[in-house]
């Protein structure tokens, strides 16, 4: 985890540890040091340092947007969107990805060395935020010698991300996109995370969060909130159009194996995310997500957190079939950039995918981004 | 944009001042949008219910928000723009006073443009059929027309009167014949015209309109 650092400005990425006098600034007060974040690039950055864009991964995903996973060898999470004449296209923009802070793809988390200690953290890391991940990401992009991003795009915690940049780092942004997000928890959205979190702490390979030095891993735990949380990304009717009471073999086995295929899938994709995500993270980061809530950190008013971003140019999404983060949310968000006289688009776009439309084959979606992204290109001057 | 523009289009860009904030309210796929950007270099936003509209203003590069008239007009701050454009659209929304009154909440001026149902071949067709008048304004058979809140030229300028509105000016637009300015308080135009476009503006300083924070608080 401890990777070599890759001198600021080198493309391709890999981990930027930041020297002991650059802590990160943690919301809860506390100073985190040393600080690496894991990132990837994509593309060049051209000369005068304005066809930057930073794409900000969801809740389980990593820096690797676009390129294969190093763990599980699959596709990049966005190779849908960022490729050779996709709307995120390398040849024209410099991509960057990061892994957020918290994160276990590199950037400092739960499970880096506590330098006090020399063991991993676990519990004693400090508490982080979605404005302390965001913070995070500004050191970085400085420290690669960006001022202005051309645009920050990211879907679901990603879209937070996105909006969080806006309200604390607006000068420094020309464009944003918050894909299916919201600008705050909701009790649903608190309720759900709580489940994951119970469902790692009571498997007792968790040992009180220190399994690492024991050699040990909570993996029933982290696989079940896995799939609670798994749920919750697609809609009934994907559910029911994919699985139905379809069955894994002839029969019922009248016990508690995997009858139908629905719980298979579910297993599947428990027993998978376990290889490549650490549990205390998951712990970190949805507590990140539940304490997210952009209008109480701006005196309980949404517009006021949009207030200084008038000169960035928004685009909202949404997705009609989406219950995690729903069209209401993001309309909320819309409104109060209107309110706070910022330039907004925003569209609903029509599937019954759910929340994980945003990593599936939605042509509506490519299209608005498309759009979205030339246009603001051309007025920028990229080619 | 190829083709001739729209009749409405034409004169809603004689109307506009170059640079102005604009906000299109069911602004389609964003073609008048487009034209004022390109001829009078507005700053423009659009606001549009259909997901094929929004699509097409999009990769037009036009900001656009999916949203109708009726939900989302309450939200903008006031005088965020110096014109609101709702053309062909006020007979449509389920509130057209509030609509009306809130496009000059949010605008120092109003575009309006609204078919006369008091055309004398409305009333014709009424009188001799006895059925809802289909017109070349007004195609659709009462069962299907979005139209649900018609008006005629007198109802319109007599709500305006109601809202404290000022006409700054009225055109009678009709298919194949030259835009005409026109008296809207004219007994005779209530007959003559097919459709009027409307330049309006406040009469006096508007109450003092709610805070954009307390609008903010709706949702926040």
């Amino acid at each position: 985890m401890n990777a070599v650092a890759i001198p600021t400005g080198e493309t391709g990425g890999g981990t930027h540890r930041f020297p002991a006098d650059k802590p990160l600034r943690l919301d809860s007060g506390a100073l985190l040091s040393p600080l690496e974040i894991g990132y990837k690039t994509y593309g060049a950055l051209n000369a005068d340092k304005s066809n930057a864009v930073l794409v900000c991964h969801a809740l389980t995903g990593d820096q690797h947007a676009a390129s294969t996973h190093p763990t599980t060898g699959k596709p990049g999470w966005w190779e849908r969107v960022i490729g050779p004449g996709l709307p995120l296209d390398p040849d024209r923009y410099f991509i960057i990805s990061t892994n957020v802070v918290g994160g276990c793809m590199g950037s400092t988390g739960p499970g880096s060395l506590d330098p006090t200690t020399g063991k991993p953290y676990a519990l004693s890391f400090p508490m982080i935020t979605i404005a302390d991940m965001v913070r995070a990401q500004a050191m970085l992009v400085e420290a690669l010698g960006i001022e202005t991003l051309f645009a920050v795009v990211g879907g679901s915690m990603g879209g937070m991300q996105v909006l969080q940049w806006a309200a604390d780092y607006p000068e420094r942004l020309y464009s944003a996109i918050c894909i299916a997000a919201a600008a705050r928890h909701s009790a649903q959205n608190i309720a759900f995370h709580e489940v994951g979190r119970q469902a790692i702490m009571a498997d007792p390979d968790w040992r009180g969060g220190a399994y690492e030095v024991q050699g040990v891993r909570p993996e029933k735990g982290l696989a079940v909130a896995r799939m609670a949380a798994h749920i919750t990304y697609l809609s009934e009717t994907a559910l029911q159009r994919k699985f139905g009471r379809e069955l894994q073999r002839d029969g019922l086995s009248w016990g508690f194996d995997a009858d139908f295929q629905v719980e298979s899938y579910l297993r599947h994709q428990g027993a998978s995310f376990v290889d490549r995500f650490d549990a205390n993270s998951y712990l970190y980061i949805t507590r990140a997500l539940d304490y997210f809530d952009l209008a109480g950190s701006h005196g309980g008013v949404l517009a006021q957190a949009f207030l200084r971003a008038r000169a960035v140019r928004f685009c909202v999404l949404s997705f009609s079939s989406d219950w995690l983060y729903s069209t209401a949310e993001s309309r909320d968000i819309v409104r109060a950039l209107n309110a706070a006289g910022c330039r907004a688009s925003f569209a609903e776009i029509e599937t019954d995918k759910g929340h994980d439309a945003f990593f599936l084959d939605e042509p509506a979606l490519d299209s608005a981004l498309r759009g979205f992204l030339d246009s603001n290109a051309e007025k920028r001057g990229l080619a | 944009m190829s083709g001739p523009l729209r009749d409405d289009f034409r004169e809603i860009l004689r109307l506009v001042r170059p640079d102005a904030r604009v906000l299109d309210v069911g602004c389609g796929e964003g073609e008048l949008l487009e034209v004022l950007t390109r001829e009078k270099n507005i700053d423009g936003q659009g606001l549009e219910l259909s997901a094929e509209g929004v699509g097409a203003c999009l990769a037009r590069g036009l900001a656009v928000v999916q949203g109708d008239a009726d939900r989302d007009l309450d939200h903008f701050p006031t005088k965020a723009f110096d014109y609101a454009i709702l053309s062909k659209t006020l007979q449509q929304v389920r509130d057209p006073k509030h609509v009306l009154s809130e496009l000059l909440r949010i605008a120092e001026r109003a575009v309006v443009s609204v078919p006369n149902f008091g055309h004398w071949r409305v009333r014709m067709a009424l009188i001799t059929t006895g059925r809802m008048p289909e017109t070349q304004a007004l195609p659709e058979p009462w069962w299907s027309t979005p139209n649900i809140h018609l008006c005629t030229l007198r109802d319109f300028t007599s709500l305006c009167a109601d809202l404290n509105l000022r006409i700054d000016s009225c055109v009678s637009l009709a298919p194949g014949k030259p835009p005409r300015q026109i008296d809207a308080a004219a007994p005779i135009e209530n007959w003559r015209a097919e459709t009027a476009l409307f330049l309006l503006s406040r009469k006096a300083e508007p109450e003092p309109a709610p805070p954009a924070a307390t609008k903010a608080d709706l949702f926040s």
